[in-house]
Parts: C-alpha cells; sequence; structure tokens
C-alpha cells in the first residue's frame, strides 16, 4: 500500500495539526496526554497502518490545535519520532520531526516512590541521560528510570 | 575554587578536583578556631532520627564559634502540621546562615536548595544521598593510607541498600582504585552502579566470602545490614549476622589494612578488633567533626 493511501482513511483538516509516524500501541497514550477527549474541534485517531519504516504506525490529526513546547516534549517521551505536521488551508505548511530534549519538566513521573516528588508539591525535572532507548535521570532522587519504567503525568 | 553559598546536597555534584580541595581545606581544620563563624547561625533540621551526624554538625559549628538551632525531630514542629519542605525552608532561612537537613525523602535537600537562598547541606535524603560521609570516609582514607590513589578497597555488608558504599565508590571511581564487593546474593551492588563503574574503568569483584579477596585489600569498609530497609523482618532475620569479623579474619589480611563502618555497629565488628591498629572507625567518625568543620566555613565563605 502506498503511503497516500494511508491518508486517505481519516479525513484532511484544513487548520490544525497532524501528528504522524506514532507508534501503532501509542496512538491512545498520545490522546490522553494531550486531553484530546476534551476537543471540541475535528479530530481522528488511526492506528495499525502500515508504514514502511515502522511496520505500523498511528496518526492524529487534530483541527484547530497548535501544540505548545510541552505538548512536543511530551509527544517525544512516547513517540520518539514522530512528526509534527502544522496544516493551514489543508496544505503543510510546516513539518518537524520531535526532539527528546536535554531536559523532561513536568512530563513524567518518578518511579521511586521514596522521591520526594511524589509527596510534595514540586515539578519533575528528569535529565535525558540516553535517548536511544531513553532513559532519565530524576533531578530530586537521582533514580535512573529506562523507557520501560517511565510513566507520564 | 569557590565553595561560597554552594549547597553540598550530592557527590555526584563534585568533580575530582572539588573533592579534593575539600580534603585539603579539610586538613586546616583538625583543631577548633572559635572565632571563625562567630556570629554565624546553623539551622538543624533533622526531619528523621540522627545522632551521629546531628552532633557531629552541631560540635562543628561550635568549634567554630558558631550558633546552632533547630530540631531532632519533627514530632514537635511545624511539618506535623503539614507545612512543605519548601515553606518550612523558606521560614527557616530568615532565622540561620545555613541549613543541614536531614529527610526520609529522596531529593528532599535539592528541593530545600532550590527554596533557600542560603546554603543548605544534605545530612542524609532517604537512601539517596549523604555527601559529608562521603567526604569524611575519603578524607579518613587519605589520612590514613596519604593517597585516594590506587588502592585496594573492599566494601562489605549491604551493598543494595547501602547509600554509603553507592557514594563511596562513585566517589573512588574519580581515582585509579580496584573495588570488592563482598554481599550475601540478595544485598549484592545494584546493577546499575556496577555498570557505571564498569564504563569508568573501575575494577570490580564481587564476592559472598571475604575471605576470597582479604589478602588484597587496603580498605575494608563494613556497614550494617539495615534493618529498617526491608519490609519484611523475616528477611531481616535470614541476613542479619551474616558477616561478624573478628580475629580469625587478621591471618588473612595485609598488616596495613584499616577497617572503616559509617557506625552504629551490630555485630558485623566485633569489639576485639576495636583495639587492633586496624580499627580506624572510631578516628573514622572523629573525621566527621573536621570534614564538616571545614564544609560549613566553605559554605559560609570563610575559607578562599
Amino acid at each position: 500500500m502506498k503511503p497516500e493511501e494511508n491518508e486517505l482513511r481519516i479525513s484532511a483538516i484544513r487548520e490544525g495539526t497532524v501528528i504522524d509516524h506514532i507508534p501503532a500501541d501509542s496512538v491512545f497514550k498520545v490522546a490522553h496526554i494531550l486531553s484530546l477527549a476534551k476537543h471540541k474541534e475535528i479530530l481522528s485517531l488511526a492506528t495499525n497502518l502500515p508504514s514502511n519504516v515502522m511496520g505500523t504506525k498511528g496518526v492524529i490529526k487534530i483541527a484547530k490545535k497548535r501544540l505548545t513546547k510541552t505538548e512536543v516534549n511530551k509527544i517525544a517521551v512516547i513517540a520518539p519520532h514522530a512528526t509534527i505536521n502544522i496544516i493551514e488551508d489543508y496544505k503543510v505548511k510546516d513539518k518537524r520531526k520531535v526532539a527528546i530534549p536535554k531536559e523532561i519538566a513536568m512530563v513524567i513521573r518518578c518511579s521511586n516512590p521514596q522521591c520526594v516528588t511524589n509527596s510534595q508539591p514540586v515539578n519533575t525535572i528528569f535529565e535525558v541521560t540516553r535517548k536511544e532507548p531513553l532513559k532519565v535521570r530524576c533531578r530530586y532522587c537521582e533514580r535512573s528510570m529506562d523507557a520501560s519504567e517511565i510513566e507520564l503525568k | 575554587m569557590d565553595f561560597e553559598n554552594r549547597d553540598i546536597l550530592s557527590i555526584n555534584d563534585f568533580s575530582k578536583e572539588e573533592i579534593l580541595y575539600v580534603l585539603e581545606v579539610a586538613k586546616r581544620f583538625e583543631k577548633p578556631n572559635y572565632d571563625l563563624l562567630k556570629n554565624k547561625i546553623l539551622a538543624t533540621l533533622f526531619f528523621e532520627p540522627s545522632t551521629r551526624t546531628r552532633l557531629s554538625f552541631t560540635a562543628a559549628m561550635q568549634q567554630l564559634g558558631g550558633q546552632v538551632l533547630g530540631f531532632a525531630t519533627p514530632t514537635v514542629s511545624s511539618v506535623k502540621k503539614g507545612e512543605t519542605i519548601w515553606d518550612t525552608v523558606k521560614m527557616v532561612e530568615q532565622y540561620a546562615d545555613a541549613i543541614v537537613m536531614r529527610h526520609k525523602l529522596e531529593g528532599a535537600a535539592r528541593l530545600a536548595s532550590e527554596a533557600s537562598q542560603k546554603p543548605i547541606l544534605n545530612a542524609g535524603d532517604g537512601t539517596n544521598q549523604h555527601p559529608t560521609q562521603t567526604l569524611l570516609d575519603l578524607y579518613t582514607i587519605l589520612k590514613e593510607k596519604g593517597t585516594l590513589d590506587g588502592l585496594s578497597v573492599g566494601m562489605l555488608g549491604d551493598l543494595k541498600y547501602g547509600r554509603t558504599v553507592h557514594s563511596l565508590a562513585t566517589a573512588l571511581s574519580h581515582f585509579k582504585t580496584s573495588l570488592f564487593f563482598i554481599a550475601p546474593d540478595a544485598l549484592k551492588m545494584p546493577r546499575e552502579q556496577l555498570d557505571t563503574l564498569a564504563e569508568k574503568g573501575i575494577p570490580c569483584k564481587e564476592v559472598t566470602d571475604i575471605m576470597e579477596v582479604a589478602k588484597e585489600l587496603d580498605i575494608l569498609y563494613v556497614t550494617r545490614i539495615q534493618q529498617e530497609r526491608f519490609a519484611d523482618p523475616l528477611e531481616y532475620e535470614k541476613y542479619k549476622g551474616v558477616y561478624q569479623l573478628d580475629k580469625s579474619l587478621l591471618e588473612h589480611i595485609k598488616k596495613d589494612l584499616k577497617i572503616m563502618h559509617p557506625l552504629p555497629r551490630v555485630d558485623e565488628i566485633h569489639p576485639e578488633l576495636d583495639d587492633t591498629p586496624h580499627a580506624i572507625y572510631f578516628r573514622q567518625a572523629g573525621n566527621g567533626l573536621i570534614v564538616r568543620k571545614a564544609l560549613l566555613a566553605l559554605v559560609l565563605g570563610k575559607v578562599k
């Protein structure tokens, strides 16, 4: 199947954001962290689409929404190869890959129950010690977590 | 090197040069100096009980002519009323020039440092860090052996939960040390620690029987099996008393082996070893006073 055919499965949007190349099993996670259940404009989610690069992938199209930096950082944690397309007048105005930042603030919950961030009012900050596969270190309790232990807030 | 106003939170924040600088400065603090921190106030916030560390910091401040205020248990403080660490520290920094803090939550000291303009000295945050302990351990090794380079250091006991051995291993990885980890299988040094040491090219050997490596050691660092780290009391029963060093060890060691222990001990070192030239654990505790004096003087800007 050609890539264009994928795009036909869900309708195009006039203005907004298309998140492509999401791992097939992470589409709902991405929808969750972006609070898309509350989105009032056109929203399409597709998953298990064939992908040459990834085998299968998911796509989310969100009308009339631009992502904030924090939202992009969150996506990077669970979908490190995602691409973000900014759509204007049905055309891709801008296309970029998400990038894992050096530091991930607020997005991840520390898996250490004794960590101060789990019982005091303070935002989490993790230093990225390895990008692929992702490994992060809590600024506070100094514990390292790998991708399998990472839990989003 | 300027340490004025610097927080002492984690040994991981220290470069090799900074460690050596602190140890060098400490040599100047073997004796009291009752004028150096005159008119300075140290707050000691012990949200978790501690005898040694609290007394040692108090004595250190007093030997430098400073005043100490604070609490030894959180039961009487605003903490019981549900005040956040942030607020407690914000309040205390109005009264004191530096704050020493122990808390069971890991990362509490770093959080405190973000709340406070005054320097924070971490006196233990859960199983995470206790940097003044690590620095006094290094000072003790340096003083007894004349160097930190090229030594064979054994660590024995609870290497899984023991934060002192984790921090000491990290600190020693700056130097050309060979490390020997002696622990029962269930209390072995965590994988992540071993990986980090391997990345730094530090030779490490893991054994369960001290006799396998006793002859090679210059330093033997003994730790207590910590009852409070076991969720299941039966598990603790299984491991307590697994190592009990006594005079029979002496036939198997180098003449100048030094035995260290962060104290308190339970039964892992028999008192019959106390008056042998190998036992340096009480001197080690004394060095805590010296190193803490140096750190207080440094962060309060009295050593340049």
